[in-house]
């Protein structure tokens, strides 16, 4: 759109000359934009984990019970299969940098391909909850019923599928924005030269998997040494 | 001469080069343009928010049943509530000259993401029309107050979800509007503008946006774990399922009390510009005001505790919420002080915005300065949820941010349109704004203090006084308005023209080619090695050829 924009020149007193920032092609302005938005994700599951932290402590044995229900292979997979896309992201955003737009593509379908397999190994694992009754609204996660579970697992369950689900809502988020970037790649407006899109959409991708990084242990590991 | 920004075809658009003005406003880019639209939305909500609070008094007329029965008065505060907070003053100012002044300040075209801020409006606007759907449908307009405490808010068959979701997407636009902002102010100041040379107006938009960008968020996921709780009960905040209502308020507020800080502070930083203008004098401790900003965003996060402590909370935690709380009053306090000794020995000149400027002083104090009271744990206990916070938090924000806001329309005026109003009548009308909002809040100190609990649709006869003077007031102060709001309207539409500097100001926003400002604002970008607000003798130091925008005294 604006790749010919030429900076302005202002003057000073003593006739030197000063290059104005504006707000055209400013990489580094898109950098800092995409930061403080990830930081805002991060007030956001810091407020989840704050929870989290909060009823651990309160119920801290129904936790431990509910965790140790959990499907630490498919889980622990999953964790595998992120940190391999990050990998496949980052490796992408650096042949785009070297100027392997081919390459970068390709990383990007393979980043693409991981997010589908991660998504449908979570589709899995809540398959499998639904089936032994652990789901949202279903009887055991309400109260004042036969089949009601303890408090601390209601909580502990509630909380698990609103951050695995915001979580994978946040991965579908990033298919969408890698099919778009592979559109713009493809229509010549994402090159080595402009790359901002390719790298904070890398950004994004990083803060997915990191955030995985604290789910995993958090609702997965604590019961493991209790797991039948 | 350059042509002003608000002629047909003087914008840039989010989408191709639209032939209609009404297209071209839509569409448009323009952080002025922008600006302006923000200023009619939200100025049209502060008048249905007025209104609203205007059948509350005349409910409370007298004890008993006037003219709402009891559900449709709690429906009606809430939507009261969820107007003034939302859609009106948490947007307010930074949304309104933000994107106006903010730029032209620091000498930049337009903010960092034009078209994020032009999608940021729009969202803004998805959001307001959510909040009003829910007024039609569903169970009717929420009842449980601005502040959705649960469990009632997840128990009560009205429209909740709909408000939640609407809170959720403003919330999203204010965070956008803040992200902007911060990229702006650290990317795009005009050379040689370094941070203590930027107008304090800027510091005061830089602090708030930082309070948008970490603390919305919060809100934004409590919002959607009640609204997960409302459909699908997952328990968190459900005391029936092991959840803990208290953790809503303490996550609730950890948004929402930074947030009077992000509706003051910009407010704060209108003061810091007209008070040194209006008295032709170099603002006393630029670095202490400009720092103040910066420490009561830091410190405001701190303080939520002390909403909570009628709620249940250790008395540890109590002493120290209350202690922080008093810390604000220090970086508050420093402001004052500075704008007062800026006047000492100033050549005062007493326009519109000045009185409104003064005026805020007064009423702001006196909010201040109880709230200061009600920051004790001994006195809250008594104080809380009665009339007393209710006149402290008006005092505080009405008298405060809005009086401010008011001020900021006076002043800017001329630069948006480039017509002058009528300085006679703005000036009556500032004085029924004035003495109608005393008559209109101070007896509910009184009130509260003796026992009148809000939000109660009935009460006992020997407060029938106070609210029967408040009514008084609040006639008084909504004549004010209406003359006020004449007043300007008319000024847009055939007021004498104002040239670009009226004021004698020194910042930036007023040294432009034309008035009202061309489409990319200065002529060219100017080299900044002076000072914000440099006097001598009364006049301006620093002059422009606003041809080349090289410095010639």
């Amino acid at each position: 759109m604006s790749h010919e924009y030429v900076p302005e020149i202002a003057i000073d007193r003593d006739g030197k000359k000063h290059e104005v920032q504006g707000w055209q092609g400013d990489f580094y302005g898109g950098k800092l934009g995409f930061w403080l938005f990830m930081l805002t994700e991060v007030m956001m599951f810091g407020a989840m984990f704050l929870t989290l932290t909060y009823y651990f402590t309160l119920h801290h044995q129904d936790f431990i019970d509910a965790s140790s229900h959990l499907n630490r292979l498919l889980g622990g997979t999953n964790t595998v299969v992120l940190l391999f896309s990050a990998l496949t992201m980052g490796l992408g955003l650096l042949k785009m940098r070297s100027g392997d737009v081919k390459g970068a593509k390709l990383m990007i379908w393979a980043t693409i391909l991981l997010a589908l397999v991660f998504l449908g190994i979570k589709a899995v694992e809540w398959r499998e909850e639904y089936t032994h009754g652990v789901f949202l609204g279903l009887d055991a996660l309400q109260s004042g019923n036969e089949h009601s579970r303890p408090f601390g697992q209601i909580l502990f369950y509630g909380m698990y599928f609103t951050m695995t689900g915001l979580h994978g809502f946040h991965i579908i988020i990033g298919i969408g924005l890698m099919l778009w970037l592979l559109k713009r790649i493809n229509a010549g407006k994402v090159s080595t030269e402009h790359h901002i899109l390719h790298f904070n959409i890398a950004l994004y991708w990083d803060l997915v998997h990191l955030i995985w990084v604290f789910v995993f242990p958090y609702f997965y590991m604590i019961g493991a040494g209790n797991a039948h | 001469m350059s042509k002003s920004y608000l002629e047909v075809g003087e914008t840039h658009c989010a989408i191709g080069h639209p032939k209609s003005v009404f297209w071209q406003w839509m569409l448009t880019v323009d952080h002025k343009r922008i600006g302006l639209m923000y200023a009619a939305v939200i100025l049209t909500f502060f008048a249905v928010g007025v209104l609203v609070a205007l059948t509350i008094r005349i409910e409370l007329f007298a004890p008993g049943a006037q003219i709402l029965d009891g559900d449709t008065y709690n429906q009606a505060f809430t939507l009261h509530g969820v107007i003034m907070i939302f859609l009106f003053i948490i947007p307010g100012v930074p949304a309104v000259f933000g994107n106006i002044v903010m730029p032209l300040m620091i000498g930049a075209k337009d903010v960092s993401f034009p078209r994020l801020n032009w999608f940021t409006f729009w969202l803004y606007i998805f959001g307001a029309i959510v909040a009003l759907t829910s007024l039609w449908t569903g169970g009717g307009f929420a009842d449980t107050g601005w502040t959705f405490y649960a469990p009632y808010s997840l128990n009560t068959n009205t429209n909740v979800i709909t408000t939640l979701v609407a809170a959720f997407i403003l919330g999203m636009a204010s965070i956008l509007t803040g992200l902007n902002f911060l990229v702006t102010i650290h990317r795009l100041r005009a050379p040689g503008m370094d941070f203590f040379k930027m107008p304090l107006f800027v510091w005061g938009i830089y602090a708030t946006a930082w309070i948008q960008l970490l603390a919305t968020p919060v809100v934004g996921i409590t919002l959607i774990l009640a609204l997960l709780e409302k459909v699908f009960g997952i328990g968190i905040f459900d005391p029936s399922k092991g959840g803990d209502p208290v953790l809503f308020e303490h996550l609730f507020w950890i948004y929402s009390h930074p947030a009077v800080y992000l509706m003051i502070l910009p407010a704060f930083g209108i003061m810091s510009e007209i008070i040194p203008v209006f008295s032709r004098r170099e603002v006393f401790g630029y670095r202490t005001i400009a720092l103040s900003s910066a420490s009561i965003a830091g410190i405001g996060y701190l303080v939520w505790g002390h909403h909570l402590f009628t709620s249940g909370m250790s008395d540890l935690a109590k002493t120290i919420f209350s202690f922080l709380t008093f810390f604000v009053a220090i970086p508050t306090g420093i402001k004052f002080y500075d704008w007062v000794a800026t006047m000492y020995k100033g050549k005062i000149i007493l326009s519109t915005p000045m009185l409104w400027a003064l005026g805020t002083m007064i009423t702001f104090v006196i909010g201040g300065l109880t709230g200061v009271t009600i920051a004790m744990i001994g006195a809250d206990i008594h104080l809380q949820d009665t009339y007393y916070t209710v006149a402290h938090f008006h005092y505080a924000m009405l008298g405060g941010v809005v009086f401010l806001l008011f001020a900021g329309l006076h002043y800017w005026f001329p630069l948006m349109f480039g017509k002058m109003y009528n300085e006679k009548h703005a000036k009556i009308a500032f004085y029924l704004n004035f003495v109608g909002f005393n008559i209109l809040w101070f007896p509910m100190f009184i009130a509260g203090y003796q026992g009148m609990p809000r939000r109660y649709f009935d009460y006992l006869p020997e407060f029938q006084i106070y609210h029967q003077i408040s009514f008084f007031g609040a006639l008084i102060f909504i004549t004010g308005l209406i003359y006020m709001f004449t007043v300007l309207i008319k000024g847009i539409k055939n007021g004498t023209p104002s040239g670009a500097n009226p004021w004698h100001a020194t910042t930036l926003e007023w040294h432009l080619p034309s008035s009202p400002p061309p489409l990319e604002n200065h002529t060219k970008v100017p080299y900044v090695d002076f000072r914000p607000y440099e006097y001598h003798h009364g006049e301006p130091v620093v002059k422009f050829d606003y041809k080349t925008m090289q410095r010639i005294d």
